[in-house]
């Protein structure tokens, strides 16, 4: 037992709570203080507890990490969500797989981007960590794990709490230093490198929300309310740009992991961070044109301290458990409910109280916006942008309505709607063609004050180009539905408009480019979205008047093929071949047959049975020992061309006992379009048994025998010495027999042994070939006549079902979030190098 | 009256219509009882109905049926009422189903069957679990 690190984890936990609040408490006497001495005291006091706070918290994540990453199985969160067998880089999925990890990468993120503020700006340091330590606190105390003795109150849930203390099983009655021998592994579907790095980039984007809202609040604290916004918004732009990659991510994950078929499925816990996102959008929009003009600051304070109440409000959605009923993964519930529900109100109620006490003080344009001004436009685009986001959040909240309308003795039952997917789009498409010509507009509106006449003047070339573009791919796709025409010549206009920004504001100022290049990207997106989601379209259809099977419904034996191993089917303009089962080594890459490789008592080693090639490439010698994981099947299947071999797919099925079985797809991406093809039904262990009655054939040596149809031969009889890998007793004799059989294509091989036993009784080890649904056992030698028994079993060849789907111009979407992320990126330096100008200047 | 009260009246509109929109929309959690109910009455609209599985008294999940070749099944479902249901679904079953202890199906009867569409999952907090590997 390594009672040790667990008390040390949970020591340095206790610390960063109680420094946290130590911090907020120091900084909000610096703030308040009048005197320039005493304000430097209390600062320096805050500026050094911080650092403590966040040399604790860096403390708890390595004690943490020590746990995982030394399999201490006596601790909880070790136990639940790895084992030994996790590739190490995984074991970083282990640390934020649970709650409490994910609590700590998001405490984490704060303590840089505090450490990276007291740096940088000792201007506005009091007031922001003010609201950084008070933040922290409350994140430090979810993860606390501490009982107030008294009134049996539980304040966090600790990561690390001990497995006996966790689960009430009795063995820890019986022998309480029980340790369990392995974990329980980690979920399967998060073993995927894209689950190593989309939490930390979320959580990145979810903690630096933190930043433009502390100096929100600090602005309104200090009755300083112009100057927030400029330090703030290089740190918006930076949460847009994290935030939303962080959601693309997650977004990527699903679409080469999850077999729902794409990157977005409006699930409650997608939307509960793409509202944020929207509202943060806005945000950055409405402080740019402050900046510019001093309008929409009372706006850009409401959406600011919004963008972070929704950001809490999602936390409380995702881990409070009240979305159990709602959505397909929402954490377990960890009875922090009415802890996340009151940080929620503190920062809600602190947000509304000071922007609500200092509104009259606030600066607001008394002159009326012109149709014709940018602000006027950028307005708009805001107020779009926050009503798309609330389209989203009501039927999201409605588990939180139905819980509220409980409280009041109401029955309120509403669910969302059952087509999730259908019910969304809808909507927000509207809103994404609206954006679409408001940025192509707008963006003329912010580079040149101008007027009606020169507005079409402008316009002219970018309309041409849109209609051009417009023609030209609806006479290529062949899109017909009216929401998709407008959207897509909504989209074609805001990327003709803003090219021509770009092309003009390039050429002077490459710095200012960066609103150009994102809305270029935003277009490019909305492109590739309404092709590759609302052009899928299912490849692999069953033309054969065949039916898969008569209980399957009409759909599934419609829309994926039923292949048989080496037996050619035509899909989407390919000669398609199922060519059998492939495992993966651990350390190499590359598939290998499973009839090329010998089985051993661990399921995890495997011995090569002859030379392994892959792509030409030797993986392994004859003989060679090598790991493998058990748990997953590839299933390799040819795509042909004139018989020319195009490429191969692999799709996967693990089979994971804790998790249930999960088909994860595999992608050919080509310039124009992704296959997707994904395992629906594999050949089930039954199927796979479920032999014919035995047929016994005695023959000579090297005579030619048929095997339900097929021309066999035994060529050779030896005697082994090892089997499975071990060797074999003396007491024991072992005679195999090398059977080949002409298959259509080629010839296999199979080797059934059989075993005489002088003291105990022998056996029959039989050896099958899946391609051909055949099984040999070696029944009896008779050295008299030179004769051999073999026995011969059928059964249906290895066959797999799959479903294919052909998505259009996804890499159209991929493109477009690469250009917004550049955007971003321009956008975060130039805003970076006006902050730092200013601070030069003794301004700020 | 000013056109930024007028936009903000606009924006209001706005925000009343997609909530009544969305509320009509919106499908609702009702028991095998009701969702019988509409369906007979001709309503094809999918609901949502909460449960658990059936278990015996040594708490193992009964009534699981599969189906051919193992990608799909049905299971009978016991709603908040005690109403007892067979469920069939059209996928293989999905992960954790069988620990699951409370189940959310959605979709529609036909017939004396509910065929769900969708099944959604609640898993045991990790206190009440309490059982390790040895």
């Amino acid at each position: 037992m390594h009672y040790f690190i667990g008390n040390l984890g949970h020591f340095f936990t206790v610390t960063s709570f109680v420094t946290a609040l130590l911090a907020a408490f120091s900084y909000y006497r610096a703030t308040r203080s009048q005197q320039p001495d005493i304000r430097q005291e209390w600062t320096t006091n805050g500026r050094i507890i911080f650092l403590i706070h966040s040399l604790a918290v860096l403390g708890t994540i390595l004690s943490l990490f020590v746990i995982i990453y030394n399999h201490y199985f006596e601790y909880y969160y070790a136990y639940t969500y790895s084992d030994r067998r996790l590739p190490a880089h995984y074991l970083f999925s282990t640390f934020w797989n649970g709650q409490e990890g994910s609590f700590l990468l998001w405490i984490f993120w704060h303590t840089i981007l505090g450490i990276i503020l007291i740096r940088t700006n000792r201007f506005w340091e009091a007031p922001v960590l003010t609201v950084f330590a008070a933040v922290q606190a409350f994140l430090t105390s979810m993860i606390l794990g501490v009982v107030i003795p008294g009134l049996e109150l539980k304040i966090g849930s600790s990561p690390f709490i001990l497995l006996r203390d966790a689960i009430n099983d009795p063995i820890f009655t019986v022998q309480p230093d029980f340790i369990p021998a392995d974990g329980q592994g980690l979920n399967p579907l998060l073993q995927n490198y894209w689950m190593v790095i989309h939490p930390p980039v979320l959580f990145l984007g979810f903690a630096s929300t933190l930043v433009p809202f502390s100096f929100c609040l600090a602005g309104l604290w200090t009755r300083k309310y112009r100057d927030w916004i400029r330090p703030a918004l290089p740190w918006a732009i930076f949460s847009g740009a994290s935030l939303g990659l962080g959601i693309l991510l997650g977004g990527y994950w699903a679409y080469e992991t999850l077999n729902f078929g794409g990157y977005w499925n409006w699930d409650p816990v997608e939307n509960a961070v793409y509202v944020p996102w929207l509202v943060l959008i806005a945000s950055i929009h409405t402080m740019i044109s402050f900046k510019n003009s001093q309008t929409a600051l009372k706006a850009s304070i409401v959406l600011v301290i919004a963008v972070f109440v929704l950001i809490l409000y999602s936390t409380f959605l995702t881990r409070s458990g009240v979305l159990g009923d709602a959505s397909v993964h929402s954490f377990t519930d960890l009875g922090l409910s009415g802890q996340l529900l009151i940080y929620l109100f503190f920062f809600l109620i602190a947000g509304a109280v000071l922007a609500g006490v200092r509104w009259k003080e606030i600066p607001s344009d008394e002159k009326e916006a012109s149709v014709y001004s940018r602000e006027f436009w950028i307005f708009i685009g805001a107020s779009v942008l926050c009503l798309m986001g609330f389209q989203v959040l009501v039927p999201t909240s409605f588990p939180v309505v139905n819980k509220v309308a409980g409280w009041f003795g109401l029955n309120s039952n509403l669910a969302t709607p059952a087509d999730q997917v259908a019910f969304y789009s809808r909507f927000q498409l509207w809103f994404a063609v609206a954006l679409a010509l408001l940025s192509g507009v707008g963006q003329f509106f912010w580079w040149k004050k101008i007027d009606k006449k020169q507005l079409f003047k402008e316009l002219y070339y970018p309309f041409l180009a849109t209609l051009v573009l417009f023609i030209l791919i609806i006479t290529l796709t062949k899109i017909y539905q009216p929401a998709y025409l407008i959207l897509l010549l909504a989209s074609l206009f805001t990327i003709s408009a803003n090219f021509k920004i770009l092309w003009s504001v390039f050429r002077n100022s490459p710095s200012l480019s960066g609103g150009a290049i994102a809305h270029i990207g935003v277009g490019l997106m909305l492109v590739g979205i309404l092709f590759s989601s609302g052009y899928s379209r299912v490849v692999s259809l069953n033309n054969t008047g065949m039916l898969i099977s008569r209980q399957l419904s009409e759909e599934f034996n419609r829309e994926n093929l039923l292949l048989f191993v080496n037996e050619p089917r035509e899909m989407f303009g390919y000669e398609i071949e199922y060519k059998g089962e492939r495992i993966e080594p651990r350390h190499k890459k590359g598939y290998i047959s499973k009839r090329d490789i010998e089985f051993t008592s661990n399921p995890y080693k495997v011995i090569a049975r002859k030379d392994i090639y892959y792509k030409g490439r030797k993986l392994f010698n004859k003989g060679d020992e090598f790991e493998i994981n058990p748990e997953n099947t590839f299933y390799e299947i040819e795509f042909r061309k004139n018989g020319e071999v195009k490429f191969v797919q692999y799709p996967r099925v693990q089979v994971n006992p804790q998790f249930g079985n999960m088909a994860s797809p595999d992608i050919t991406r080509k310039v124009s379009l992704d296959l997707y093809t994904h395992v629906s039904a594999p050949m089930t262990e039954e199927a796979k048994q479920d032999w014919s009655e035995r047929e016994e054939i005695r023959i000579k040596r090297n005579a030619l025998f048929f095997a339900n149809d097929y021309v066999a031969r035994v060529e050779e009889l030896m005697r082994v010495y090892n089997l499975a890998g071990e060797p074999l007793d003396s007491s024991f004799l072992a005679i195999k027999a090398r059977i080949t059989v002409e298959g259509e294509r080629e010839n296999y091989t199979a080797e059934p042994v059989l075993i005489f036993g002088t003291q105990s009784r022998g056996g029959l080890l039989a050896d099958e070939i899946p391609e051909l649904g055949l099984r040999f056992t070696l029944m009896n030698v008779h050295p008299q006549t030179d004769e051999l028994t073999i026995g011969v079993e059928s059964r249906q060849k290895d066959w797999v079902v799959i479903k294919a789907l052909e998505k259009p111009w996804v890499n159209i979407l991929w493109l477009g979030t690469a250009l917004l992320m550049t955007g971003f990126g321009i956008a975060i330096s130039r805003r970076f190098r006006e902050f730092r100008l200013m601070r030069e200047k003794g301004l700020e | 009256m000013k056109k930024s009260h007028i936009f903000l009246l606009i924006v209001l509109a706005s925000a009343v219509a997609i909530l009544i929109t969305t509320s009509r929309e919106a499908s609702t959690y009702v028991t095998f009882t009701e969702a019988y109910q509409m369906a007979s009455q001709g309503n094809t609209r999918s609901i949502h109905v909460v449960g658990e599985l059936k278990k015996n008294e040594q708490g193992e999940v009964v009534g699981i049926e599969p189906g051919a070749d193992k990608v799909s099944f049905s299971f009978i479902m016991v709603d908040d009422n005690g109403r007892e249901q067979t469920v069939f679904y059209n996928q293989p079953m999905p992960q954790d189903f069988m620990r699951s202890e409370k189940v959310v199906v959605i979709g529609r009867y036909k017939g004396n069957i509910f065929y769900a569409e969708k099944i959604l999952l609640k898993c045991p907090s990790k206190y009440q679990e309490n059982t390790v590997n040895v």
